[in-house]
Order: C-alpha cells, then structure tokens, then sequence
C-alpha cells in the first residue's frame, strides 16, 4: 500500500467509491486516453501488423514489408530506446549525456559476443571456438574476459551488467563530486572516447577496427530467417513500450517529482534534506542499462557492432533525438529518433552530401526555435 | 652516371688497360687484386667504373674495348666514347665476395672525394656499418685531412675501427675515443668487444667507455622525451588557448572549434597554394602572410558564429553545446563540399626542414622547436590582450559579473563579440601551427575537440597559469607512458586520470576564489 492510498483510508468516510485507486489505476492514469490509444495502436501495429504483413503477404504484394524496411525499423525502434533513455536524464534530471552511445555500444558488444561465440565453426576460418578475427591475430585461445561467452543467458546478463556497472561507478564519483551542467557533458564525452581507442585496439580482444560481423544464428535461430528477424523487430518494439512505461511510470511518482526537483534546482533541493546523489545515480544507471538492451536487439538486427559507435559524434546525435522530439515529454525523443533516423537513411542514399548540412541546420534551428521540440510544437497548435 | 663523371674516366691515370682487363675478363683473384690496388692508389676515377661494375652495367665480350651501359647508351670503359653495340657483350658478373671488395673500395674512394659533404657521406655510412678492413684507408686520409669537421668525423670513425686493432693501447685509446661520441653504433662496438676481450687493460677502458655512453644515452633520452612532451604540449596549448578564452572566460561551449582549428590550417593551405602560384621566389616567406590570414578567417567565422547561434543562447549552455555542435557538422561539410574529402597537402618552408643535434643521437625537428616557440608567443600575445589593454579589462569585467559591467557602461554584446572572435582567431593561429606539424583535412579538428577541452576543464576555467600547466603536464605525461603503454593506451590513460582528477576537484588545478567562485 503506498502513502497515497493509507492516506486516502484515513480520510474514511468521507470518501465515496468512485474515486478510489481501483487496481490499475496507476497504469490507467499513466496517459490521457488519446494518448493511451495511440501508443498501444503503434505497438500493436509494430509488434503484430508488421511481422503479418512480412511474413505472410507475398513480395510481389504492394502490402508487403520488406527486409529492408523491417531491418531499419529493428534498428530505429532501438535508437529510439536509447533516445527515451537519454530522455529519461536530461529530461528529467537535467544530466545531458554525451557518451550515452557508449552504454549502447556495451550492451551491442556483450551480445555480440554470444553471437560471435554462436557462429561456431562456421567461420571462415572453421575454428570451433575462437572467433575468425582471433583466428586471425593468431591467438591460441580465448581471453579470460571471454570466458563462458557461449552461453546466452550469462551474456544477457552482461548486456545488463556493463553497462550499468560502468554508468554506476563513473555516476558515483561524478555525482558524488557534484560535477554537473556542461562539465559532466564534456566529461561523458571524454569517456565514450576513452572506450572508443580502447577498442580500436586489436589487443583489447573484441576484434579491433572491424569489431563483430558475420553472425549465424542466435540461440539456434538462424539470423537469415525471416522469422528471426521479425521475432527480433517485435521484441524490440516490446522493449520499447516497457521501457516508455516504466520510464512514465518512474517519473510520475514521487521518485520522479524529486528527480524533476534537481533537473530544476539542485541546490534548493539539497537543502530541503533530499541528497540528490542518489537519485540522480539509480536513475543515471537504469538509463544506461535501458541503453545496453537497446544496443543487445540492435546488433543481431543490423548484424554488425564496430567502436565506431562509440565515436563521440553519435552520442552528441541521440542528444539531437531528444532535442527534436521533445525533450522531457519520453514519447518525443522516440519520435524525433525515428523522424531524424528515417530522414537521415532516406537523405544518405538520396544526396548524401547534404546530409550533414541538413543534420547541422537541424541542431541550430531546433535548439534555437524549437525548445520543446515537435511534440512542443504539436501541443502549441492544439491550444 | 652522368656524363661527366665518364669523362673523369678518361683522364684517369691510376686506371689503365691493364687493370681494366684485369676487372673484366680476369680471374676472380686477379680482380679482387686490381680493385684492391686501385682503392690503395686512391685514384678517385675510378669510382665511375667501380661503381658500373657494383650494379651490374660493365659489359665485355671475349676480347675488344670493355663498355659501359651508361643508361642505355654504351660507352668505352676507357675513353668514355660511345661505342656500338655488339652481339658477344656479356654483363660481368661479380659474386658476393667481390661485392664487398667493391662497396669497400668505393668508401674508400669516396674518403678522398674532393667535396667535403662526400667525404662526410661516406664516413657517415661507414660509421653506421663499421669495416675494419678499411682502417689503414682512414688513417691515411686522417693525415691528409684538413677540414676540422671531417677530421673530427674522422678520428670517430678510426676509433671505432680499431676497437679490434692488434696493438693494446690503440684499442684502449680507441675505446677512450668512443666515449666521447655517444650513440647506438658505439654502444653496439663496445658491448660487441667487451664480449670478446681478454686484455684486462683494455677491459676496464671499455667497461668505463660503455657505462658513460649508457649514461649519455640515456640523458639523451630524457632530454628528447622532455621535448617531444613539451613539444605535444605545445599542440595542446595552440589548440586549447583559444578555448581558454571563449570556453574559459566567456563559460561559452563552443563545440565548432575544433572547426575553426581546421579553418585556420585550411587559411594556411589556401595561402601556401597562392604563394605557389605567383610568388614561387618567396615561397619561404608565406607563413608570415599564413599567419595573420588564418587568424583572420578564424576570427570572421567564430564572430558569424557569434552573432547567429551563441548570442542568443548566453545563459543556456546545454543548448549552445548542441547548436554549436551543429555549426561543426556544417562547417566540416562546407570546407568538404569546397576542398573536397581529401587531405591537402600543406608543405612545410625550407627553413623548417631539418633539425639541431643537441646531444649524440638526439636531433630537435626544426619545424617542433618552432611550433613551440610560436606557442610562447601566442601566448604572450592573449596574455598582454587580457591583463594590459582595455579589451582585456573589459573581457574579464563581463566575465566576473555582466550585469553589473553593463552597469558601469561597458557594451556588453560588443565585448561578447569581440572576445568571442579572439578566442576564434586564436584557435585559427593553432590551426596554422598544426598545419606544419600534421595532415590538413576536414576532420582535423574531430581529433582536437576533447582534448582542448581536457586541457581547460583539466587548468581549470578561466586561468590563463592553469590552461598552460595542463597542456605541459598533458603533453609531458603522454610522452611519458608512451614507451611504457604504447600511444592508444597512454593516451587512454590520461583520459582516465583527467576524469579522475576532475572528481576530486571539479574546479581543476587552478581553482578560482572568492567571489568569482560562485556560479
């Protein structure tokens, strides 16, 4: 029973039923109705029309969704996890990240590595269990670090685990220091560019330069099926509509009004007797593990994690995410992620040259104009 | 072989018919005596048909005149007159044995060349691979010498050959030679000998002789890791010093200045092409155009750069990180859609190339020790700027309290401007300077961007004495785990060390106090 609802008991009789928390409630009240509609219409369009219409609608079809289209949707619906995660701490606890691709990256080479180990002796160099890129630098056997990377689930954890270890410690002596505002941004950055070198490196044993490609099949299924892809497409939206949820849900409750009371005050907060470290760590670290499963599901689907995702220049882009969709709205950022990714796919085969003038004007205007984003603007048009 | 030096055959008076025949058509004995008899005659030339035989261009047939292909064409060995070819030519073949007496005999040629760099050349090569068969060669030519360099390179040179002489005291007095020319080929001689000497005499001599060329050695060393620290450090400053002032002073994020670094080099770039074109006589002189222009462009993109993005964002840093980062994107683009993708080629003055010897085996690059001389004066130049004239006055006004500057009538969106195209042309000068030193391309400032700022946030904002330590102490450090940790992982290790050190103190190493203090 929470504090709201013991109050609410106390207050008795004066109470009449209908305005009791009926049990999901909590759940019900997250979203206006519309809102409510909309998001659960998107899901199910993504987690069930999507794979129908790829699966069981013939490619001559004008109806069907092809591999292409299912693989860059995979992908999107993973950015835009990061972006509501990314939300999740400059929207709300005024921490803008820019190494959040980091944690994304981590969690794409954990699993990348099950996948690696999956491959078996598929390889192209048939070892049946050193992965083709060890093969290659001539090492005799795995690294300790690689030790029981064949099986799934102690990888599923570490998709977890990295992430969030990394996030906790480097949070714990960030915040703990007080260290905020453009500092912590620059500081983030400096970090994601730390791993990025360290894994440039061949020695650092996750396959230099090239990074993980190539894989076959996970957990048996093979990664070329249809099937799998589409299994991997719902799972992603699946894990998008959990993280939104339980995101709304952390920041509507009093957890979260404290968390907006940092975003907005730090100071006055601290001296009300709230200690900000740890809210802005518990909630710092869940971000970065939302990340590292966002960047499990991507790298199966797009088939390829390389350090260059943990290039400085990407963080700084899923900040842009956040900023066009809205900042601190949570269904923003995944809009905006999937306006600018679905833009930047169309306009990188369509001029690419103008690509990054178009991203550039992008982060000017928005930031200048646009302070609240589209969603911002949206509201704006229905008052 | 040009065609003089086949004229100097045929004035060659040590060289005649016979021993010509002899290198041709004799027996391998008999050739490896003629040859050795010419280098002892020390007839110089010959070294044309030495040098012909060496890389497979003598030709003869069973009898007639003995040719030479002189690069297609056919000479006389002899009279260096054109001859026809004929169909019982054969190349003269030469075993490895006569190799070595060949290459001996030329370095013992060239040690009595008639140009002084020659002879230096050849005494050099020999210093590299030491051959003690060519000591009596040296000894003559040292009694014959009269260029004081030369004789210096010399007397080196002997002593290194007669670490294996028969008699004692030359090995010992050789050994005492070597230790005033310390370097890697005589450390390599001493420990070679040590290990074979038995003379205990001698011993000790080379014992002392390699412990103090270790210890010039490793003098050397340092000195030179000290330089190369100081000289990265001096990157780092150039790089971080306009930051220092738009980051530092203004608390403005400036994203783009890797950018303006490139747009900086890219003015040098633009200005050597020029230089090229119409003024090839002065090319030398550019940087001294180089220099003020790529401050200027620098400084014309930042105050554009002020007045439509960072203006109106003063107050919201998080934003102008984000906007400016878009300003990159966009100028990384334009200077590509302009100069295209590719690297330019910037080419340093002929006055940069080339170096000082300090120490035996050290040698400082022309171009670093200028580099760094051009990082002191960049920054006397921001710090006279800042603490001497009225502009400075004014920058550091607004930056303690802008409201009440504005107050006491300082044009505050005027200073705003100005002081952000300073910081800007500055980070164009760094930009000139890192185009002498490294690759000019569009994405020459991505490789800046954190470490400039490392160096601001790591000396603390706003101090000029903290951004200058920092970038020494960076450069220094970065140098020095290198040959332990290899470049990747020292430059990781930094990184991890300056994210530790800002926890514990957030406000870097020159912390501001008092009033300025408070954000």
């Amino acid at each position: 029973m929470t504090t709201m609802t013991r109050r609410l008991f106390s207050l008795g009789a004066n109470l009449s039923w209908p305005q009791w928390p009926a049990p999901g409630a909590r759940l019900r009240t997250l979203f206006p109705r519309r809102t409510w509609t909309i998001v659960l219409a998107g899901y199910a369009l993504l987690a069930i029309v999507v794979p129908v219409l790829h699966l069981a609608v013939p490619a001559s079809s004008a109806l069907h969704v092809s591999d292409y289209a299912v693989t860059l949707g995979g992908k999107i619906l993973c950015y835009a996890t990061v972006a509501l995660a990314m939300d999740l701490v400059w929207g709300f606890a005024g921490i803008l990240s820019l190494g959040h691709g980091l944690f994304f990256a981590l969690g794409g080479y954990a699993m990348g590595m099950y996948l690696m180990r999956a491959i078996g002796s598929d390889g192209v160099y048939g070892d049946p269990i050193l992965p083709d890129f060890m093969v290659f630098l001539d090492w005799k056997k795995l690294p300790w670090y690689w030790h029981g990377s064949e099986h799934f689930f102690q990888q599923a954890l570490l998709v977890v685990v990295a992430p969030s270890l990394l996030a906790f410690v480097f949070g714990w002596f960030a915040f703990r220091s007080r260290i905020r505002g453009v500092y912590f941004s620059i500081i983030t950055q400096a970090l994601t560019f730390a791993f990025m070198l360290l894994f440039f490196r061949n020695q650092t044993g996750f396959g230099g330069n090239n990074g993980f490609t190539d894989f076959k099949r996970i957990l048996g299924f093979p990664l070329a099926n249809p099937r799998t892809r589409v299994a991997l497409f719902a799972l992603s939206a699946t894990w998008l509509l959990i993280a939104l949820i339980g995101c709304r849900l952390l920041v509507r409750s009093k957890f979260g009004r404290v968390l907006t009371a940092i975003r907005d005050a730090e100071d006055r907060v601290r001296f009300c007797g709230y200690d900000p470290v740890g809210f802005k760590l518990f909630v710092w670290t869940l971000s970065a593990a939302i990340c590292g499963i966002a960047g499990a599901l991507y790298v199966p689907q797009v088939g390829i994690i390389n350090p260059s995702e943990m290039s400085p220049a990407n963080s700084v882009e899923i900040a842009i995410w956040v900023a066009v969709g809205g900042r601190g709205t949570l269904l923003g950022p995944i809009l905006g992620a999937a306006l600018i990714n679905g833009a930047k796919s169309w306009l990188t085969v369509a001029a690419p040259e103008l690509w990054l003038y178009a991203l550039g004007l992008l982060f000017i205007l928005v930031t200048r104009w646009l302070p609240d984003g589209v969603l911002g603007l949206l509201k704006r048009e229905q008052k | 072989m040009t065609a003089s030096l086949i004229t100097a055959v045929v004035l060659a008076v040590g060289l005649d018919a016979g021993t010509l025949e002899k290198i041709a058509r004799g027996s391998q004995a008999e050739r490896q005596g003629a040859i050795s008899a010419l280098a002892a005659a020390g007839d110089a030339a010959a070294v044309p048909l030495l040098r012909a035989t060496l890389e497979g261009n003598l030709y003869a047939g069973s009898e007639g005149p003995v040719l030479i292909d002189d690069r297609g064409t056919l000479r006389d060995a002899l009279t260096g007159a054109p001859a026809a070819p004929r169909d019982d030519l054969e190349k003269v073949v030469i075993n490895n044995r006569l190799r070595r007496t060949l290459e001996r005999a030329l370095v013992v040629l060239s040690l009595s060349a008639p140009g002084r760099e020659e002879r230096l050349d050849a005494l050099r090569a020999l210093q590299r691979a030491p051959d003690p068969d060519v000591l009596p060669a040296v000894e003559s030519a040292l009694a014959k010498e009269k260029d004081k360099e030369v004789r210096e390179a010399l007397i080196t040179t002997e002593a290194m050959l007669a670490l294996s002489a028969p008699e004692t005291t030359r090995r010992i007095a050789a050994a005492q030679q070597l230790r005033r020319v310390p370097g890697a080929t005589s450390k390599r001689l001493l420990a070679q000998r040590l290990a074979v000497e038995t003379d205990p005499a001698v011993l000790g001599a080379l014992k002392e002789a390699n412990q103090s060329v270790e210890a010039s050695l490793k003098r050397a060393e340092m000195v030179g890791l000290l330089f190369s620290g100081l000289s990265l450090g001096s990157v780092l400053l150039l790089a971080a010093l306009g930051l220092a002032v738009t980051f530092g002073l203004m608390g403005v994020i400036n994203m783009a200045h890797g950018e303006l670094l490139m747009i900086g080099a890219y003015a040098t770039w633009l200005v050597q092409t020029l230089f090229r074109r119409y003024l090839p006589g002065h090319f030398g002189w550019y940087l001294a155009v180089a220099v003020p222009a790529s401050f200027l462009a620098a400084a014309a993109v930042g105050a554009l750069l002020e007045l439509t993005v960072v203006r109106k964002l003063y107050g919201r840093p998080l934003e102008t990180l984000l906007a400016t980062f878009g300003a990159s994107l966009l100028l990384m683009q334009a200077v590509r859609s302009a100069f295209g993708a590719q690297n330019v080629e910037v080419a340093n003055p002929d006055w940069m190339s080339g170096g000082i010897t300090v120490l035996a085996g050290l040698v400082l690059p022309f171009n670093r020790i200028a580099i760094l001389l051009f990082g002191s004066f960049v920054l006397l130049l921001v710090w006279v700027l800042l603490s001497r004239t009225r502009l400075g006055l004014w920058v550091r006004a607004v930056t303690q309290n802008r409201q009440r500057a504005a107050g006491l009538g300082v044009a505050v969106p005027h200073i705003d401007l100005l002081a952000f195209a300073l910081g800007s042309g500055i980070a164009g000068l760094g930009g000139c300077a890192l185009s002498q030193i490294g690759n000019v391309g569009p994405e020459l400032g991505q490789g800046f961007i954190v470490d400039s700022f490392m160096v601001v946030v790591l000396g603390g904002v706003g101090q000029l004495a903290g951004t200058i330590t920092a970038a020494a102490g960076l450069g220094l450090a970065n140098k020095a785990l290198e040959p332990v940790a290899g470049a990747v992982l020292a430059k990781i290790a930094v990184l991890v060390f300056i994210i530790l050190f800002i926890q514990r103190r957030p406000q870097g190493l020159f912390a501001l106090r008092g009033r300025a203090a408070d954000d």
